[in-house]
């Protein structure tokens, strides 16, 4: 099967090379010429649930499951820990943040969120409501391992 | 000393020698309309954007940041300006808050805002007396346009509907407590009740 592959692979590889030195190449932005303004798509919605989203491998930094449009996060002031830091959960409901942002550069746990932690949207982002540019085949480590419970439970 | 004094109130006491009962009388009636009608018309010149940002106090600073904010533009097209939410409505209460803006003209004179530097370092002491303006009246000029009866909760965003059914129409909290910095930026927040 491999064998009957590889003819194929190059005889597709080599027509998609010619046909596209006859076509435009047509990129992520669309068949605009670079030189011109694109149409900007429409402005989705933000994803709101009340819920918290699965992470989809062990290290991601949680997504935000909410709009933050207008949320400051500068050297005055910063929205998010307005209602996530450790002394404003028991009010706002809203998961603490965990006590990894809470150590320094030295490796010692601080009081608070220290400054290289400080700045959420580095790393935590909001999520919209469009369709993907591109497909993507990412598959969880989990449905990696067992394949047979893709679907059902792990 | 007390010579001029006693003269005008002997004046005053003593009945008119020139002018008629009636010329006193019309004459003060119109007088009093005149006089009520332009201060009022003077207060209400007061109360417009175009006065608040005839100084380059307010027009550099606050009200360029108001821009950026939905307090300016929104889906619905309404606009809140600079009275909507610093002058209260009441007249006792628009007469307080004039005569407290005396100290503002101060300001102004002397210069105590006239550059970007120094209005950064005031701005906590100035935010500061507007939120505790809002917190003691329970946020009136936000409820001029913005009555919880009147909101939908269902129409809301999960997050905005639970914290408004908790804190809002339990009235443990009113606006000002959570929505700090919506049409202006925030001074540095810390010891901010509620802020980091």
């Amino acid at each position: 099967m491999k064998h009957c592959l590889a003819p194929a692979f190059a005889f597709a590889a080599t027509a998609f090379l010619f046909g596209a030195a006859l076509a435009q190449p047509v990129s992520l932005r669309g068949p605009t010429s670079p030189a011109d303004n694109a149409e900007p798509p429409p402005m989705a919605n933000f994803e709101e649930g009340a819920g918290r989203k699965v992470r989809n491998y062990p290290e991601q930094p949680p997504i935000i499951p909410h709009d933050v449009t207008g949320y400051r996060i500068d050297l005055n002031s910063n929205k998010c820990l307005s209602c996530h830091a450790r002394a404003r959960v028991g009010e706002s409901g809203a998961p603490m943040v965990s006590i990894t942002h809470f150590m320094d550069r030295d490796g010692q746990f601080r009081a608070a969120v220290t400054p290289r932690r400080y700045f959420c949207t580095q790393c935590h982002v909001s999520q919209q409501e469009v369709t993907p540019l591109v497909e993507n085949d990412f598959v969880d480590l989990d449905d990696l391992i067992h394949p047979k419970n893709a679907s059902g439970q792990r | 000393m007390l010579g001029p004094i006693r003269w005008f109130w002997r004046t005053l006491r003593r009945p008119s020698v020139h002018f008629s009962l009636g010329f006193l009388t019309f004459g003060g009636f119109i007088a009093g309309v005149l006089f009520w009608g332009g201060f009022n018309t003077a207060l209400e010149a007061t109360n417009r954007e175009a006065f608040c940002v005839s100084c380059h106090e307010m027009r550099d600073n606050v009200y360029t940041e108001l821009k950026t904010t939905p307090h300016w533009s929104n889906a619905s097209g309404v606009r809140a300006q600079c009275p909507d939410c610093h002058v209260p409505h009441e007249w006792t209460d628009k007469i307080a808050r004039k005569v407290a803006a005396s100290k503002e003209v101060w300001g102004a004179i002397f210069g105590t805002i006239d550059t970007r530097e120094k209005f950064l370092d005031h701005r906590l002491a100035m935010a500061s007396r507007e939120w505790s303006r809002m917190t003691h009246n329970d946020s009136l000029e936000c409820r001029n346009c913005h009555s919880a009866d009147s909101m939908d909760l269902t129409q809301q965003n999960p997050r905005a509907q639970e914290a408004h059914e908790t804190f809002l129409l339990t009235d443990q909290k009113t606006c000002i407590d959570c929505h700090k910095g919506i049409a202006h930026e925030l001074p540095d927040m810390a010891g901010v009740p509620g802020w980091q």
